[in-house]
């Protein structure tokens, strides 16, 4: 017979379970307990089974980096009025706002840094840090992460290898301490901030239209983010409301009609890259429903990060 | 009273390997995984678990049309084989892994935006042995860090 060493854990606390009930039975209750004993195995080998066929699933969401990279690529320009003050940390108290605003942080964090501002990067870096430490997340940006920034201040790739390994360490640390649901706010406040930021600069920029399409992209990890809150939302208020804005969002993005053809895979034969070969048709965009779109989405942030 | 002493104490143990676990599952997708996605900007997003033979994991994550990606699977040396498919929302498999020698990495770009999923599964194996093989399993997704247009079609 095979050891599932998986499930050694919930074997034990089932065996600590039993005997901690055991011993408070009384002698009188001798038969019964063995009965219930008899159904709680059972019920124990169900449990089992059941967790055995389940299937995990994870929900990805883009990281601030993803996105600031997409709204750099679509032509967006640098502004850094739209960036949330760093003099702002100080003011966030509690789980659901410092994690909203971490995000919002790694966001502009990313921005500036595609953008070479260099000094402001370390500026976003130390005010994520602030954050990070409160919420209590150890090590995610420590000392030698700092360090590493400022001697690293050239070179772009260095900085955005750095910004990467910070998320990788809060998202992981807050995963493995049974604190996923900071870490699925922290990724709504980026996903909002780089929403917010796209939005604006769209709305002050002449040829947009790449930048337009990249916002209309975004109902798809929407979608993605409502799935990951809806897991967490019986156990937290703060996700509940998180969850209840999104959805307003979503109302306005399922206005915008798209669809897409069936995808074929092509594979280079040198290169071994493949191409998703697919089109997309979408109705024209009505105006009015892109304006409530970007309204919605700057209300919201700046309900954040007030 | 020497038995509650005994139970607290393989009960600690338990938890404390769970805790060292994660962390060699941190540890694994970081040091290991992680060159896998070389010459890719990883995403910083971090998608990993303990899994033994036979279990399966699905991801969905949104690809963006323009950008290139590269998904790299790993699993520690202990497990058996890591199987994957990348399907799109329907289902219909548009990669898998098995056909080209069980790759742990696979680059692709797209022409639309889509909703993807990833599902992975270890591999049984028929040797027999006391003990089910255990062990990490990272996901990560790494894209290509060219920021100045989308015009790669």
């Amino acid at each position: 017979m095979k050891i599932n060493l998986k499930f050694l854990p919930l074997v034990a606390v089932t065996v600590f379970a039993t005997f901690l009930f055991s011993c408070s039975s009384d002698k009188s209750g001798e038969q019964g307990s063995e009965t219930q004993d008899t159904n709680q195995v059972a019920e124990g080998d169900d449990m089992m089974n059941d967790i055995n066929k389940a299937k995990q699933v994870f929900y990805s969401l883009p990281s601030p980096i993803e996105t600031a990279m997409l709204i750099k690529r679509a032509g967006a320009k640098y502004d850094e009025s739209l960036l949330n003050p760093v003099s702002n940390a100080k003011n966030y108290m509690g789980n659901k706002s410092m994690a909203l605003n971490l995000g919002v942080y790694s966001a502009d964090l990313s921005f500036a840094s595609l953008f070479d501002q260099t000094q402001t990067s370390i500026k976003y870096m130390s005010a994520s840090k602030t954050l990070a430490d409160k919420i209590g997340i150890l090590n995610a940006i420590d000392k030698t992460i700092m360090d590493r920034l400022e001697s690293n201040i050239n070179q772009k790739d260095s900085i955005i290898d750095i910004i990467s390994e910070t998320f990788m360490n809060s998202n992981s640390f807050l995963k493995e301490n049974g604190r996923a649901e900071i870490a699925a706010m922290i990724l709504v406040g980026g996903w909002i901030e780089g929403l917010y930021i796209a939005c604006k600069v769209s709305q002050t920029t002449s040829s947009a239209d790449e930048l337009i399409d990249r916002i209309i992209d975004q109902r798809l990890s929407l979608g993605t983010l409502i799935s990951l809150l809806e897991q967490y939302i019986e156990e937290s208020k703060d996700i509940a409301s998180v969850h209840e804005e999104l959805l307003k969002l979503k109302q306005i993005f399922d206005k915008i009609e798209v669809t897409t053809s069936k995808i074929e895979p092509v594979t280079d034969p040198v290169t071994k890259v493949t191409t998703l070969k697919s089109t997309e048709e979408r109705a024209p965009l009505d105006p009015a429903v892109y304006k409530a779109l970007c309204k919605q989405v700057e209300t919201y942030r700046n309900n954040i990060v007030k | 009273m020497k038995r509650i002493l005994f139970i607290s104490l393989f009960l600690s143990f338990i938890a404390f390997s769970s805790i060292d676990a994660n962390a060699q599952c941190k540890n694994f997708a970081k040091k290991v995984c992680m060159l896998e996605l070389v010459p890719y900007v990883h995403d910083g997003i971090y998608n990993a678990a303990v899994l033994q033979e036979g279990d399966a994991v699905e991801l969905y994550k949104t690809f963006y049309s323009g950008q290139e990606y590269r998904i790299a699977i790993c699993g520690v040396d202990e497990l058996p084989q890591i199987h994957f498919q990348v399907m799109d929302k329907d289902r219909n498999v548009l990669y898998d892994n098995k056909k080209n020698d069980y790759s742990k990495v696979w680059d692709f770009i797209l022409q639309t935006s889509q909703q993807l999923v990833i599902s992975i599964q270890v591999n049984t194996t028929d040797e027999l042995g006391d003990v089910i093989p255990t062990g990490c399993v990272a996901v990560l997704v790494g894209f290509m860090n060219k920021e100045n247009s989308f015009d790669q079609f």
